[in-house]
Protein backbone atom coordinates (compact mmCIF):
# COMPACT_ATOMS: atom_id res chain seq x y z
CA UNK A 1 0.00 0.00 0.00
CA UNK A 2 1.33 3.33 -1.22
CA UNK A 3 -0.05 6.82 1.00
CA UNK A 4 -2.57 8.53 -1.74
CA UNK A 5 -2.23 12.02 -0.77
CA UNK A 6 -3.76 15.05 -2.31
CA UNK A 7 -0.57 16.80 -3.63
CA UNK A 8 0.86 13.81 -4.87
CA UNK A 9 -2.25 13.35 -7.73
CA UNK A 10 -2.00 17.38 -8.23
CA UNK A 11 1.61 16.21 -9.16
CA UNK A 12 0.85 13.59 -11.50
CA UNK A 13 -2.25 15.33 -13.14
CA UNK A 14 0.34 17.95 -14.10
CA UNK A 15 2.93 15.49 -15.36
CA UNK A 16 0.04 13.63 -17.36
CA UNK A 17 -0.60 17.11 -18.50
CA UNK A 18 3.15 17.16 -20.03
CA UNK A 19 2.70 14.11 -21.11
CA UNK A 20 0.09 15.12 -23.25
CA UNK A 21 1.37 17.79 -24.41
CA UNK A 22 4.00 15.50 -25.56
CA UNK A 23 2.22 13.55 -27.24
CA UNK A 24 0.73 16.41 -29.68
CA UNK A 25 3.58 17.64 -30.47
CA UNK A 26 5.49 14.58 -31.45
CA UNK A 27 2.36 12.96 -33.67
CA UNK A 28 2.29 16.70 -34.99
CA UNK A 29 5.94 16.23 -36.11
CA UNK A 30 5.21 13.05 -37.16
CA UNK A 31 2.51 13.66 -39.22
CA UNK A 32 0.97 10.07 -38.77
CA UNK A 33 0.04 8.35 -35.94
CA UNK A 34 -2.97 7.32 -33.17
CA UNK A 35 -3.81 10.38 -31.02
CA UNK A 36 -7.28 9.30 -29.40
CA UNK A 37 -5.98 6.62 -27.64
CA UNK A 38 -2.80 7.44 -26.63
CA UNK A 39 -4.45 11.14 -24.65
CA UNK A 40 -6.79 8.57 -23.31
CA UNK A 41 -4.55 6.56 -21.54
CA UNK A 42 -2.57 9.27 -20.69
CA UNK A 43 -3.17 8.82 -16.87
CA UNK A 44 -3.12 5.55 -16.42
CA UNK A 45 0.58 5.02 -17.82
CA UNK A 46 1.82 8.37 -16.07
CA UNK A 47 0.58 6.92 -12.83
CA UNK A 48 2.38 3.78 -13.54
CA UNK A 49 6.16 5.55 -14.24
CA UNK A 50 5.72 8.61 -12.28
CA UNK A 51 3.86 5.98 -8.79
CA UNK A 52 3.77 2.70 -9.16
CA UNK A 53 6.53 1.45 -10.72
CA UNK A 54 9.91 0.33 -8.90
CA UNK A 55 12.22 1.31 -11.94
CA UNK A 56 15.28 3.06 -12.77
CA UNK A 57 15.54 5.23 -15.87
CA UNK A 58 19.17 4.50 -15.93
CA UNK A 59 19.26 1.14 -15.54
CA UNK A 60 16.28 0.40 -18.05
CA UNK A 61 17.71 -3.63 -18.04
CA UNK A 62 17.88 -3.88 -14.16
CA UNK A 63 16.75 -7.69 -13.98
CA UNK A 64 14.48 -6.57 -10.26
CA UNK A 65 12.45 -3.90 -12.06
CA UNK A 66 8.96 -3.94 -12.35
CA UNK A 67 7.76 -4.01 -16.51
CA UNK A 68 5.06 -2.66 -18.75
CA UNK A 69 3.88 -4.03 -21.82
CA UNK A 70 2.01 -1.62 -24.40
CA UNK A 71 -0.34 -4.52 -25.20
CA UNK A 72 -2.05 -1.73 -27.57
CA UNK A 73 1.13 -1.02 -29.27
CA UNK A 74 -0.44 1.77 -31.60
CA UNK A 75 -0.76 4.23 -28.35
CA UNK A 76 3.43 4.35 -28.82
CA UNK A 77 3.67 8.25 -28.49
CA UNK A 78 2.09 7.79 -24.80
CA UNK A 79 4.44 5.04 -24.14
CA UNK A 80 7.68 7.20 -25.77
CA UNK A 81 6.14 10.21 -24.08
CA UNK A 82 6.36 9.10 -20.71
CA UNK A 83 9.98 7.68 -21.22
CA UNK A 84 11.24 10.65 -22.28
CA UNK A 85 9.52 12.60 -19.39
CA UNK A 86 10.97 10.13 -16.57
CA UNK A 87 14.29 10.36 -18.24
CA UNK A 88 14.92 7.46 -19.93
CA UNK A 89 16.41 9.38 -22.94
CA UNK A 90 16.25 12.69 -24.15
CA UNK A 91 12.98 14.81 -25.03
CA UNK A 92 14.18 15.87 -28.29
CA UNK A 93 13.83 11.90 -29.27
CA UNK A 94 10.46 12.52 -29.57
CA UNK A 95 10.80 14.40 -32.69
CA UNK A 96 11.95 11.08 -34.45
CA UNK A 97 8.58 9.42 -34.38
CA UNK A 98 8.30 7.36 -37.26
CA UNK A 99 10.86 8.69 -38.96
CA UNK A 100 13.39 6.61 -40.63
CA UNK A 101 16.34 5.29 -38.68
CA UNK A 102 14.59 6.32 -35.46
CA UNK A 103 14.87 4.56 -32.24
CA UNK A 104 11.21 5.39 -31.94
CA UNK A 105 9.37 3.41 -34.02
CA UNK A 106 5.64 3.44 -35.39
CA UNK A 107 4.70 0.17 -32.75
CA UNK A 108 7.55 0.45 -29.70
CA UNK A 109 10.11 -2.24 -30.64
CA UNK A 110 12.27 -3.30 -27.39
CA UNK A 111 15.15 -3.73 -29.54
CA UNK A 112 15.68 -0.40 -30.62
CA UNK A 113 14.46 1.68 -27.51
CA UNK A 114 16.09 1.03 -24.07
CA UNK A 115 13.02 1.21 -21.66
CA UNK A 116 10.63 -0.51 -23.78
CA UNK A 117 10.07 -3.71 -21.96
CA UNK A 118 8.07 -6.01 -24.99
CA UNK A 119 7.77 -5.57 -28.72
CA UNK A 120 4.33 -4.58 -29.05
CA UNK A 121 2.03 -3.54 -32.11
CA UNK A 122 -0.03 -6.80 -32.84
CA UNK A 123 -2.89 -6.44 -30.90
CA UNK A 124 -3.41 -9.37 -28.34
CA UNK A 125 0.55 -10.56 -27.86
CA UNK A 126 1.43 -7.57 -25.86
CA UNK A 127 -0.69 -9.70 -22.92
CA UNK A 128 0.74 -12.66 -23.84
CA UNK A 129 4.07 -11.37 -23.40
CA UNK A 130 3.12 -9.65 -20.25
CA UNK A 131 1.76 -13.08 -18.80
CA UNK A 132 5.37 -14.53 -19.63
CA UNK A 133 7.35 -11.95 -17.79
CA UNK A 134 4.96 -12.60 -14.88
CA UNK A 135 5.67 -16.33 -15.17
CA UNK A 136 9.43 -15.36 -15.19
CA UNK A 137 9.12 -13.40 -11.71
CA UNK A 138 7.09 -16.32 -9.75
CA UNK A 139 9.50 -18.75 -10.71
CA UNK A 140 12.82 -16.97 -9.99
CA UNK A 141 10.63 -16.10 -6.99
CA UNK A 142 11.31 -12.03 -7.83
CA UNK A 143 9.31 -9.46 -6.23
CA UNK A 144 8.76 -7.34 -9.50
CA UNK A 145 5.63 -6.83 -10.91
CA UNK A 146 3.66 -6.48 -14.09
CA UNK A 147 1.68 -4.59 -15.81
CA UNK A 148 -0.06 -4.04 -18.96
CA UNK A 149 -2.33 -1.86 -21.12
CA UNK A 150 -4.90 -3.20 -23.76
CA UNK A 151 -7.45 -1.66 -25.60
CA UNK A 152 -10.94 -2.70 -25.78
CA UNK A 153 -11.12 -3.29 -29.34
CA UNK A 154 -8.37 -5.39 -28.44
CA UNK A 155 -10.43 -8.02 -26.22
CA UNK A 156 -11.91 -9.27 -29.75
CA UNK A 157 -8.36 -10.52 -29.88
CA UNK A 158 -8.95 -14.48 -29.07
CA UNK A 159 -5.28 -14.81 -27.89
CA UNK A 160 -6.16 -12.07 -25.27
CA UNK A 161 -8.11 -14.70 -23.82
CA UNK A 162 -5.88 -17.27 -23.67
CA UNK A 163 -3.67 -14.84 -21.64
CA UNK A 164 -6.19 -14.45 -19.45
CA UNK A 165 -6.90 -18.20 -19.04
CA UNK A 166 -3.26 -18.92 -18.55
CA UNK A 167 -3.05 -15.51 -16.03
CA UNK A 168 -5.21 -16.90 -13.70
CA UNK A 169 -4.25 -20.84 -13.89
CA UNK A 170 -0.99 -19.45 -13.18
CA UNK A 171 -2.29 -17.75 -10.08
CA UNK A 172 -0.12 -14.30 -11.27
CA UNK A 173 -0.67 -11.97 -8.75
CA UNK A 174 2.33 -10.50 -9.68
CA UNK A 175 0.18 -9.16 -12.96
CA UNK A 176 -2.16 -6.16 -13.50
CA UNK A 177 -3.97 -5.27 -16.55
CA UNK A 178 -5.71 -1.78 -17.49
CA UNK A 179 -8.32 -2.11 -19.97
CA UNK A 180 -8.66 1.78 -21.80
CA UNK A 181 -12.32 1.09 -22.12
CA UNK A 182 -12.91 4.31 -24.19
CA UNK A 183 -15.66 2.76 -26.07
CA UNK A 184 -13.97 3.14 -29.71
CA UNK A 185 -12.32 0.80 -32.13
CA UNK A 186 -11.25 2.31 -36.16
CA UNK A 187 -14.69 1.53 -37.78
CA UNK A 188 -16.59 2.75 -34.53
CA UNK A 189 -17.97 2.18 -31.54
CA UNK A 190 -16.89 -1.14 -29.98
CA UNK A 191 -20.22 -2.31 -28.83
CA UNK A 192 -21.38 -1.90 -32.84
CA UNK A 193 -18.22 -3.23 -35.03
CA UNK A 194 -17.75 -6.56 -32.48
CA UNK A 195 -18.53 -6.35 -29.22
CA UNK A 196 -16.37 -7.82 -26.23
CA UNK A 197 -18.85 -6.13 -23.51
CA UNK A 198 -19.92 -6.84 -20.78
CA UNK A 199 -15.84 -6.71 -19.90
CA UNK A 200 -15.88 -7.29 -16.22
CA UNK A 201 -18.11 -9.91 -16.40
CA UNK A 202 -15.54 -11.90 -18.58
CA UNK A 203 -12.51 -10.83 -16.61
CA UNK A 204 -14.08 -12.12 -13.31
CA UNK A 205 -15.16 -15.49 -15.27
CA UNK A 206 -11.83 -16.03 -16.20
CA UNK A 207 -10.67 -15.78 -12.43
CA UNK A 208 -8.85 -12.47 -12.21
CA UNK A 209 -10.24 -9.75 -9.71
CA UNK A 210 -11.70 -6.95 -11.57
CA UNK A 211 -12.14 -3.47 -10.34
CA UNK A 212 -13.86 -0.93 -12.56
CA UNK A 213 -12.31 2.60 -12.42
CA UNK A 214 -12.76 5.89 -14.01
CA UNK A 215 -9.39 5.89 -16.15
CA UNK A 216 -8.91 9.85 -16.29
CA UNK A 217 -9.37 10.36 -12.44
CA UNK A 218 -5.83 9.79 -10.81
CA UNK A 219 -6.77 9.14 -7.40
CA UNK A 220 -9.26 6.05 -8.60
CA UNK A 221 -5.87 5.24 -10.87
CA UNK A 222 -3.97 4.89 -7.51
CA UNK A 223 -6.19 3.65 -5.35
CA UNK A 224 -7.03 0.80 -7.65
CA UNK A 225 -3.42 -0.11 -7.99
CA UNK A 226 -3.02 -0.27 -4.04
CA UNK A 227 -5.93 -2.52 -4.06
CA UNK A 228 -4.00 -4.85 -6.66
CA UNK A 229 -1.15 -4.92 -4.54
CA UNK A 230 -2.94 -6.55 -1.42
CA UNK A 231 -4.40 -9.27 -4.51
CA UNK A 232 -3.28 -12.84 -3.37
CA UNK A 233 -3.52 -15.79 -5.78
CA UNK A 234 -4.65 -14.00 -8.95
CA UNK A 235 -4.30 -11.34 -11.47
CA UNK A 236 -6.24 -7.87 -11.33
CA UNK A 237 -7.53 -6.26 -14.40
CA UNK A 238 -8.45 -2.63 -13.56
CA UNK A 239 -11.34 -1.89 -16.20
CA UNK A 240 -10.46 1.56 -16.94
CA UNK A 241 -13.43 3.68 -18.29
CA UNK A 242 -11.31 6.59 -20.28
CA UNK A 243 -12.51 9.53 -22.75
CA UNK A 244 -10.31 8.95 -26.17
CA UNK A 245 -8.76 11.90 -26.57
CA UNK A 246 -8.87 13.52 -23.55
CA UNK A 247 -8.08 16.54 -22.85
CA UNK A 248 -8.33 17.93 -26.22
CA UNK A 249 -12.19 19.10 -26.55
CA UNK A 250 -12.04 18.84 -30.55
CA UNK A 251 -10.30 15.08 -30.45
CA UNK A 252 -12.49 13.71 -27.35
CA UNK A 253 -14.82 10.64 -28.17
CA UNK A 254 -14.34 11.22 -31.65
CA UNK A 255 -13.71 7.86 -34.01
CA UNK A 256 -12.13 9.46 -37.03
CA UNK A 257 -9.38 10.43 -33.99
CA UNK A 258 -7.97 6.88 -33.85
CA UNK A 259 -5.24 6.54 -36.42
CA UNK A 260 -4.44 10.56 -37.11
CA UNK A 261 -2.24 13.00 -35.88
CA UNK A 262 -2.89 16.61 -35.52
CA UNK A 263 -1.58 19.19 -38.17
CA UNK A 264 -0.84 22.95 -38.23
CA UNK A 265 -4.03 24.40 -36.24
CA UNK A 266 -4.96 21.63 -34.69
CA UNK A 267 -1.89 21.14 -33.08
CA UNK A 268 -1.89 24.92 -31.90
CA UNK A 269 -5.38 24.37 -30.53
CA UNK A 270 -4.51 21.11 -28.60
CA UNK A 271 -1.37 22.46 -27.12
CA UNK A 272 -3.51 25.06 -26.30
CA UNK A 273 -6.10 23.73 -23.94
CA UNK A 274 -3.21 21.16 -22.50
CA UNK A 275 -1.85 24.69 -21.46
CA UNK A 276 -4.64 25.34 -18.37
CA UNK B 1 20.17 -50.88 -38.19
CA UNK B 2 19.18 -49.17 -35.03
CA UNK B 3 16.45 -46.44 -34.99
CA UNK B 4 14.94 -43.23 -33.18
CA UNK B 5 12.81 -40.60 -34.20
CA UNK B 6 13.77 -37.32 -33.31
CA UNK B 7 11.35 -36.11 -31.48
CA UNK B 8 12.32 -38.76 -28.70
CA UNK B 9 16.10 -37.56 -29.06
CA UNK B 10 14.84 -34.08 -28.57
CA UNK B 11 12.67 -35.23 -25.67
CA UNK B 12 16.14 -37.12 -24.08
CA UNK B 13 18.65 -33.96 -25.23
CA UNK B 14 16.07 -31.40 -23.49
CA UNK B 15 16.70 -33.02 -20.28
CA UNK B 16 20.78 -32.95 -20.49
CA UNK B 17 20.56 -29.58 -21.92
CA UNK B 18 18.11 -28.84 -18.53
CA UNK B 19 20.76 -30.06 -15.92
CA UNK B 20 23.21 -27.67 -17.62
CA UNK B 21 21.31 -24.82 -18.15
CA UNK B 22 19.22 -23.08 -15.07
CA UNK B 23 17.88 -20.78 -17.83
CA UNK B 24 16.05 -23.41 -20.16
CA UNK B 25 12.48 -23.44 -19.68
CA UNK B 26 10.36 -25.62 -21.39
CA UNK B 27 6.73 -24.89 -22.73
CA UNK B 28 4.33 -27.05 -24.28
CA UNK B 29 0.57 -27.17 -25.30
CA UNK B 30 -1.22 -30.14 -24.41
CA UNK B 31 0.88 -32.73 -26.35
CA UNK B 32 3.73 -32.78 -23.85
CA UNK B 33 3.78 -36.71 -24.61
CA UNK B 34 3.69 -36.20 -28.00
CA UNK B 35 6.87 -34.09 -28.44
CA UNK B 36 8.75 -35.78 -25.53
CA UNK B 37 8.31 -32.18 -23.20
CA UNK B 38 6.90 -34.76 -20.64
CA UNK B 39 10.56 -36.12 -19.63
CA UNK B 40 11.47 -32.21 -19.34
CA UNK B 41 8.52 -31.70 -17.37
CA UNK B 42 8.95 -34.66 -15.01
CA UNK B 43 12.86 -34.23 -14.09
CA UNK B 44 12.36 -29.69 -13.51
CA UNK B 45 8.37 -29.48 -13.33
CA UNK B 46 8.99 -25.74 -12.27
CA UNK B 47 10.49 -24.89 -15.30
CA UNK B 48 7.99 -26.67 -17.33
CA UNK B 49 4.85 -24.80 -18.18
CA UNK B 50 1.89 -26.62 -19.96
CA UNK B 51 0.08 -23.76 -22.09
CA UNK B 52 -2.87 -26.05 -22.64
CA UNK B 53 -4.30 -25.80 -26.24
CA UNK B 54 -3.19 -22.37 -26.96
CA UNK B 55 -0.41 -22.04 -29.48
CA UNK B 56 -0.63 -18.74 -29.76
CA UNK B 57 -0.14 -18.00 -26.05
CA UNK B 58 2.58 -20.19 -25.98
CA UNK B 59 4.08 -18.28 -27.98
CA UNK B 60 3.64 -15.08 -26.55
CA UNK B 61 4.45 -16.29 -23.23
CA UNK B 62 7.72 -17.71 -24.55
CA UNK B 63 8.63 -14.23 -25.67
CA UNK B 64 7.96 -12.68 -22.16
CA UNK B 65 9.91 -15.49 -20.84
CA UNK B 66 12.27 -15.10 -22.60
CA UNK B 67 12.83 -11.16 -22.38
CA UNK B 68 13.31 -11.94 -18.52
CA UNK B 69 16.04 -14.00 -19.46
CA UNK B 70 14.99 -17.63 -20.32
CA UNK B 71 15.57 -19.54 -22.71
CA UNK B 72 12.58 -21.16 -23.64
CA UNK B 73 12.08 -24.17 -25.62
CA UNK B 74 8.45 -24.51 -26.83
CA UNK B 75 7.33 -26.96 -28.37
CA UNK B 76 3.20 -28.54 -30.16
CA UNK B 77 3.27 -29.82 -33.38
CA UNK B 78 4.56 -28.48 -36.54
CA UNK B 79 1.33 -27.35 -37.85
CA UNK B 80 0.41 -25.37 -34.84
CA UNK B 81 3.50 -23.97 -34.24
CA UNK B 82 4.21 -22.71 -37.80
CA UNK B 83 1.23 -22.22 -38.77
CA UNK B 84 -1.82 -21.54 -36.09
CA UNK B 85 0.64 -19.24 -34.34
CA UNK B 86 2.73 -17.81 -37.04
CA UNK B 87 2.14 -14.08 -36.81
CA UNK B 88 2.97 -14.70 -33.17
CA UNK B 89 6.49 -16.14 -33.85
CA UNK B 90 6.93 -13.47 -36.44
CA UNK B 91 6.32 -10.24 -34.18
CA UNK B 92 6.72 -11.64 -30.74
CA UNK B 93 9.84 -14.11 -31.58
CA UNK B 94 11.34 -13.25 -34.75
CA UNK B 95 11.09 -9.43 -34.87
CA UNK B 96 11.77 -8.85 -31.22
CA UNK B 97 14.96 -11.22 -31.64
CA UNK B 98 13.82 -12.96 -28.29
CA UNK B 99 15.70 -16.09 -27.04
CA UNK B 100 13.07 -18.77 -27.71
CA UNK B 101 13.59 -22.19 -29.59
CA UNK B 102 10.44 -23.23 -31.35
CA UNK B 103 11.02 -27.19 -31.50
CA UNK B 104 8.03 -28.74 -33.45
CA UNK B 105 7.37 -32.36 -33.54
CA UNK B 106 5.19 -34.35 -36.00
CA UNK B 107 6.94 -32.39 -39.05
CA UNK B 108 5.80 -33.54 -42.69
CA UNK B 109 3.35 -36.12 -43.82
CA UNK B 110 4.92 -39.31 -41.69
CA UNK B 111 2.41 -38.02 -39.33
CA UNK B 112 0.43 -40.70 -40.37
CA UNK B 113 -3.01 -41.76 -39.46
CA UNK B 114 -3.64 -38.38 -37.84
CA UNK B 115 -4.05 -37.27 -41.85
CA UNK B 116 -3.41 -33.64 -44.03
CA UNK B 117 -5.01 -31.56 -41.18
CA UNK B 118 -1.94 -32.58 -38.87
CA UNK B 119 0.81 -33.15 -41.70
CA UNK B 120 2.55 -29.94 -41.78
CA UNK B 121 4.58 -29.12 -45.48
CA UNK B 122 4.83 -25.70 -45.27
CA UNK B 123 6.80 -24.94 -41.89
CA UNK B 124 10.36 -24.53 -43.11
CA UNK B 125 8.86 -22.44 -46.05
CA UNK B 126 7.24 -20.59 -43.30
CA UNK B 127 9.97 -20.53 -40.88
CA UNK B 128 12.68 -19.96 -43.17
CA UNK B 129 11.14 -16.49 -44.81
CA UNK B 130 11.42 -14.63 -41.47
CA UNK B 131 14.32 -12.52 -40.71
CA UNK B 132 16.54 -13.37 -37.46
CA UNK B 133 15.05 -17.29 -37.58
CA UNK B 134 17.65 -20.26 -37.53
CA UNK B 135 16.35 -23.32 -39.28
CA UNK B 136 17.10 -26.60 -38.55
CA UNK B 137 16.24 -29.68 -39.71
CA UNK B 138 18.45 -32.92 -38.58
CA UNK B 139 18.22 -36.01 -40.12
CA UNK B 140 18.39 -38.51 -37.19
CA UNK B 141 17.71 -38.66 -33.44
CA UNK B 142 22.09 -38.00 -32.74
CA UNK B 143 22.11 -34.88 -35.07
CA UNK B 144 18.62 -34.07 -33.19
CA UNK B 145 20.15 -34.14 -29.55
CA UNK B 146 23.04 -32.34 -31.40
CA UNK B 147 20.93 -29.61 -32.47
CA UNK B 148 19.27 -29.40 -29.32
CA UNK B 149 22.44 -27.98 -27.93
CA UNK B 150 23.62 -26.12 -30.92
CA UNK B 151 20.54 -23.64 -31.15
CA UNK B 152 21.08 -22.90 -27.09
CA UNK B 153 24.12 -21.39 -28.26
CA UNK B 154 22.25 -18.88 -30.60
CA UNK B 155 20.86 -16.70 -27.99
CA UNK B 156 17.73 -15.96 -30.52
CA UNK B 157 15.10 -17.31 -31.98
CA UNK B 158 15.38 -20.81 -33.64
CA UNK B 159 13.21 -23.13 -35.09
CA UNK B 160 14.06 -27.06 -34.85
CA UNK B 161 12.28 -29.17 -36.80
CA UNK B 162 11.55 -33.04 -35.60
CA UNK B 163 9.69 -35.72 -36.60
CA UNK B 164 7.21 -38.17 -35.47
CA UNK B 165 8.10 -41.82 -36.58
CA UNK B 166 11.99 -43.74 -35.38
CA UNK B 167 14.04 -43.25 -38.31
CA UNK B 168 17.59 -45.19 -39.11
CA UNK B 169 20.51 -43.60 -37.14
CA UNK B 170 23.18 -42.32 -39.31
CA UNK B 171 25.78 -40.22 -37.39
CA UNK B 172 28.00 -41.49 -34.52
CA UNK B 173 27.69 -39.85 -30.72
CA UNK B 174 30.66 -37.99 -31.65
CA UNK B 175 29.73 -36.68 -35.42
CA UNK B 176 30.53 -33.31 -35.88
CA UNK B 177 27.27 -31.17 -36.20
CA UNK B 178 27.34 -26.82 -36.45
CA UNK B 179 24.65 -24.76 -37.37
CA UNK B 180 24.65 -23.92 -41.22
CA UNK B 181 27.31 -25.97 -41.82
CA UNK B 182 25.77 -28.95 -43.85
CA UNK B 183 27.31 -32.56 -43.49
CA UNK B 184 29.47 -34.26 -46.31
CA UNK B 185 28.17 -37.56 -46.38
CA UNK B 186 29.36 -39.42 -49.50
CA UNK B 187 31.78 -38.01 -52.05
CA UNK B 188 30.85 -38.32 -55.91
CA UNK B 189 31.03 -36.58 -58.91
CA UNK B 190 27.84 -37.64 -61.21
CA UNK B 191 25.40 -35.74 -59.42
CA UNK B 192 24.76 -34.44 -56.01
CA UNK B 193 22.03 -34.94 -53.75
CA UNK B 194 21.12 -32.56 -50.70
CA UNK B 195 18.82 -33.94 -48.58
CA UNK B 196 17.50 -32.87 -45.30
CA UNK B 197 15.33 -34.61 -42.43
CA UNK B 198 14.54 -38.20 -42.63
CA UNK B 199 15.33 -38.24 -46.32
CA UNK B 200 19.32 -37.84 -45.58
CA UNK B 201 18.84 -41.32 -44.80
CA UNK B 202 17.19 -42.45 -47.82
CA UNK B 203 19.63 -40.39 -49.93
CA UNK B 204 22.41 -42.62 -48.46
CA UNK B 205 20.74 -46.00 -49.32
CA UNK B 206 20.18 -44.23 -52.67
CA UNK B 207 23.86 -43.62 -53.42
CA UNK B 208 24.68 -47.21 -52.42
CA UNK B 209 22.47 -48.57 -54.75
CA UNK B 210 23.81 -46.22 -57.46
CA UNK B 211 27.73 -46.68 -56.73
CA UNK B 212 26.51 -50.22 -57.63
CA UNK B 213 25.75 -49.47 -61.11
CA UNK B 214 29.14 -46.93 -61.39
CA UNK B 215 27.32 -43.90 -60.69
CA UNK B 216 29.02 -41.63 -57.98
CA UNK B 217 26.82 -39.66 -56.33
CA UNK B 218 27.51 -36.99 -53.49
CA UNK B 219 25.18 -36.61 -50.25
CA UNK B 220 24.93 -34.01 -48.15
CA UNK B 221 22.58 -33.11 -45.28
CA UNK B 222 21.98 -29.86 -45.21
CA UNK B 223 20.60 -30.16 -41.58
CA UNK B 224 20.07 -26.25 -41.33
CA UNK B 225 18.07 -24.55 -44.20
CA UNK B 226 18.82 -20.86 -42.69
CA UNK B 227 21.64 -19.91 -42.64
CA UNK B 228 21.84 -21.83 -45.45
CA UNK B 229 25.01 -23.18 -46.71
CA UNK B 230 26.36 -21.85 -49.88
CA UNK B 231 29.68 -22.57 -49.83
CA UNK B 232 28.73 -26.37 -50.28
CA UNK B 233 25.97 -26.11 -52.88
CA UNK B 234 28.05 -24.06 -55.23
CA UNK B 235 31.29 -26.16 -54.60
CA UNK B 236 28.57 -29.80 -55.69
CA UNK B 237 27.16 -27.55 -58.24
CA UNK B 238 30.56 -27.17 -59.75
CA UNK B 239 32.21 -30.96 -58.92
CA UNK B 240 28.75 -32.24 -60.24
CA UNK B 241 26.70 -30.34 -62.52
CA UNK B 242 23.50 -31.30 -61.26
CA UNK B 243 21.97 -31.60 -58.00
CA UNK B 244 18.82 -33.38 -56.87
CA UNK B 245 17.15 -32.15 -53.46
CA UNK B 246 15.03 -34.26 -51.41
CA UNK B 247 12.91 -33.35 -48.50
CA UNK B 248 9.84 -34.53 -46.84
CA UNK B 249 8.28 -31.09 -47.47
CA UNK B 250 6.46 -29.21 -49.86
CA UNK B 251 8.95 -28.29 -53.08
CA UNK B 252 7.34 -24.96 -52.69
CA UNK B 253 9.71 -22.93 -50.39
CA UNK B 254 11.81 -25.26 -48.65
CA UNK B 255 14.67 -27.16 -48.67
CA UNK B 256 14.57 -27.10 -52.73
CA UNK B 257 13.79 -23.90 -53.24
CA UNK B 258 17.06 -22.37 -51.10
CA UNK B 259 19.01 -24.51 -53.09
CA UNK B 260 17.51 -23.06 -56.13
CA UNK B 261 17.99 -19.90 -55.53
CA UNK B 262 21.63 -20.16 -54.34
CA UNK B 263 22.24 -22.36 -57.77
CA UNK B 264 20.12 -19.93 -59.64
CA UNK B 265 21.88 -17.26 -58.65
CA UNK B 266 25.66 -18.41 -58.41
CA UNK B 267 26.15 -21.41 -60.37
CA UNK B 268 22.91 -22.56 -62.38
CA UNK B 269 23.15 -26.00 -63.15
CA UNK B 270 19.95 -28.98 -63.80
CA UNK B 271 18.05 -29.31 -60.34
CA UNK B 272 15.25 -31.86 -59.77
CA UNK B 273 13.15 -30.91 -56.56
CA UNK B 274 11.82 -34.20 -54.74
CA UNK B 275 9.26 -33.21 -51.71
CA UNK B 276 5.24 -33.08 -51.81
CA UNK B 277 4.72 -31.80 -54.66
CA UNK B 278 1.91 -28.82 -54.10
CA UNK B 279 -0.68 -31.24 -52.11
CA UNK B 280 -1.71 -31.87 -48.80
CA UNK B 281 -0.90 -34.83 -46.90
CA UNK B 282 -3.98 -37.74 -45.86
CA UNK B 283 -3.85 -40.60 -43.26
CA UNK B 284 -2.25 -43.84 -44.27
CA UNK B 285 1.02 -45.25 -42.56
CA UNK B 286 3.91 -43.05 -42.43
CA UNK B 287 5.90 -45.53 -45.04
CA UNK B 288 2.66 -45.93 -47.23
CA UNK B 289 2.12 -41.92 -47.54
CA UNK B 290 6.40 -41.76 -48.35
CA UNK B 291 5.20 -44.56 -50.60
CA UNK B 292 2.75 -42.71 -52.18
CA UNK B 293 3.99 -39.13 -52.21
CA UNK B 294 7.20 -40.84 -54.01
CA UNK B 295 9.59 -39.69 -51.47
CA UNK B 296 11.84 -43.62 -51.82
CA UNK B 297 15.06 -44.70 -52.08
CA UNK B 298 14.03 -46.03 -55.83
CA UNK B 299 12.66 -42.63 -56.56
CA UNK B 300 16.09 -40.76 -55.78
CA UNK B 301 17.92 -43.32 -57.91
CA UNK B 302 15.17 -42.86 -60.58
CA UNK B 303 15.51 -39.04 -60.37
CA UNK B 304 20.00 -39.19 -60.55
CA UNK B 305 19.26 -41.01 -63.60
CA UNK B 306 16.81 -38.66 -64.53
CA UNK B 307 19.37 -36.01 -63.64
CA UNK B 308 22.49 -37.03 -65.15
CA UNK B 309 20.48 -36.87 -68.59
CA UNK B 310 20.20 -33.32 -67.98
CA UNK B 311 23.59 -32.34 -67.74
Amino acid sequence: MKHIDQQQIQRLQEQARKVRRQIIAMLGEAGSGHTGGSLGAADIVTALYFWEMDIEPQRPDWEERDRFVLSKGHAAPLLYAVLAERGYFPTEYLQTLRKLGSPLQGHPDRSKLAGVDATTGSLGQGISWAVGMALAGKMDHKDYRVYSLLGDGELEEGMVWEAAMAAAHYRLDNLVAFIDFNGLQIDGPVAEVMSPLPIPAKFAAFGWEVLQIDGNDMRQILEALNCARVVKGRPTAIIARTVKGKGCSFIENKVEWHGVAPKGEEIARALAELDM
Amino acid sequence: MKKIATRDAYGKALVELGKQHQDVVVLDADLSKSTKTADFAREFPERFINAGIAEQNMVGMAAGLASAGKTVYASTFAIFATGRAFEVVRNSVAYSNMNVKLCASHAGITVGEDGGSHQSVEDIALMRSMPNMTVVVPADGVSAAQAVFAIYDIKGPAYLRLGRPAVPVIYQENSPFKIGQANRLRRGKDAAIIACGIMVGKALEAAQQLAQEGIEVAVVDMHTIKPLDEAIIIELARETGAILTVEEHSIIGGLGSAVCETVCAQYPVPVIRMGINDSFGQSGGPDELLQYYGLTVEKIVNNVRDLMRKK
